[in-house]
């Protein structure tokens, strides 16, 4: 049992991880590849905040009375990469209304046979 | 009960994810993208980290969802039929999950206080921060001053990325009588809201801007927040009408002002005869200027976090309406 209990939150991100994946590889249409990829993203986020869980800790901000407080560092690496990661899909999300722009479409199976028209 | 939450929180989790491969509908898809966003959020409080849920709230949450909306807008709701099997990617997925599950078993086990990533650097920013930097926020402290210089790039990369959108889309000022009807003009109720809430949604980010030394929250967080006050505004009212409020060429000036501001404190704390960023050397007492350092660089942070992220907001949705006139 403390077997599961110890290991049952990376699992679920490895879940989580491979459902992002997934979409990613098999979905066609370009917006639903980027959710995808932001799933696979997030999941890699809850990876890095489990490390940083301590049992019986609290949040890093500084208390009267208390001792034990999660590790701070993921949760600084994580915070600053929620926010880069935004705007690199908002790269991603722009080049796609390029793509849509010049072939009229978002599919990937549609575009893929067409000739370059840039 | 903590287990129990946590357990709740994850199984909502996977099935969100699970219903997003099957939906084709992809306003259906974007709007649980936003949900599990949110699920996300509560269980990185479940797990103490009070700041990365708020960042993820606002931003996964919102500004996401916003741009990948517009990004519907332009493109169509619907995801076509493909007759591609998916068989083989079905079998990629289930070799890597098996070989990332076999990894996890050499993992230490969670939460446990002597774990590896609990035994060098951490100890210190828990211990020794409140008294050489003086915050209660250790996440401020590690985010601002230990790794001042990790967070200028991030700042960067920020601004890079609007360089990249404003490069592939630009925002275009359209004239205004040709402007046909954008914002919600006919709704009585969302006017009167917005105009209550608007005000109160900035307040919120100034307080989350100045108290993040103290409590969760800091730039990047006040940046999106004032950012959606002002996403809202042009909703309700019109793109024309936040434009003539917030002008995209101020966006762009701001933006790069941001950054400019967090780096001359880097370089005038060099001219004062320390290193790159180092906050010490910025007052006569080393902890007034700990505090000086990071107030200034957090403000820098949340000017170009506020003006990338509206700007972004702009860019798409100046598309969207020229859609609308053709």
């Amino acid at each position: 049992m403390s077997f599961i209990l110890d290991y049952y939150n990376y699992w679920v991100v490895v879940f989580l991880m491979m459902t992002g994946f997934y979409i990613v590889i098999s979905a066609n249409n370009l917006v639903k590849r980027i959710v995808g990829l932001n799933i696979f993203q997030t999941s890699v986020f809850m990876l890095y905040i489990s490390m940083g869980k301590v049992n019986g800790g609290t949040a890093p901000i500084l208390v009267e009375g208390v001792d034990v407080y999660s590790n701070p560092l993921p949760h600084v690496l994580i915070l600053t990469a929620i926010v880069v990661g935004v705007a690199t899909t908002a790269v991603g999300l722009s080049l796609i209304v390029r793509i849509k722009r010049a072939y009229g479409t978002v599919e990937e199976h549609e575009f893929e046979t067409q000739g370059d028209v840039i | 009960m903590t287990l129990l939450i946590d357990l709740v929180l994850l199984a909502m989790l996977a099935l969100t994810a699970l219903r997003i491969i099957f939906l084709k509908d992809l306003f259906a898809v974007v709007m649980l993208f936003g949900i599990y966003s949110f699920l996300s959020a509560l269980i990185f409080v479940n797990l103490d980290a009070v700041d990365v849920a708020f960042t993820e709230a606002a931003v996964g949450a919102g500004i996401s969802t916003v741009l990948m909306l517009g990004t519907l807008a332009l493109t169509g709701r619907n995801e076509r039929e493909c007759e591609r099997s998916s068989l083989l990617p079905l079998l990629v997925v289930c070799v890597t999950g098996a070989v990332l599950i076999y990894g996890t078993l050499d993992m230490p086990p969670f939460g446990h206080a002597d774990n590896p990533v609990h035994e060098h650097v951490a100890p210190r920013y828990i211990q020794d921060s409140p008294q050489e930097v003086g915050l209660p926020n250790m996440v401020t402290s590690v985010l601002a001053s230990y790794r001042g210089f990790d967070t200028l790039g991030e700042t960067v990369v920020v601004f890079s990325a609007l360089i990249g959108v404003l490069a592939l889309l630009g925002v275009r000022r359209e004239d205004n009588s040709l402007t046909p009807e954008s914002g919600l003009k006919s709704h009585l109720v969302l006017h009167v809201v917005a105009k209550l809430i608007i005000p109160m949604i900035i307040l919120f980010a100034l307080y989350v801007q100045f108290h993040g030394d103290f409590g969760p929250g800091g730039g990047f967080q006040a940046g999106v927040i004032a950012a959606a006050a002002f996403i809202l505004y042009a909703l309700v009212f019109g793109l024309p009408s936040a434009f003539s409020v917030v002008s995209p060429k101020f966006l762009q000036v701001m933006a790069s002002l941001g950054v400019l501001l967090y780096a001359s404190v880097g370089l005038y704390s060099m001219a004062k005869g320390g290193q790159f960023l180092d906050y010490n050397k910025l007052a006569a007492n080393p902890i007034d200027g700990q505090h000086y350092g990071i107030i200034i660089i957090e403000l820098g942070v949340g000017i170009t976090v506020f003006a990338v992220m509206l700007s972004i907001f702009y860019a798409f949705s100046s598309q969207v309406a020229r859609l609308n006139i053709r």
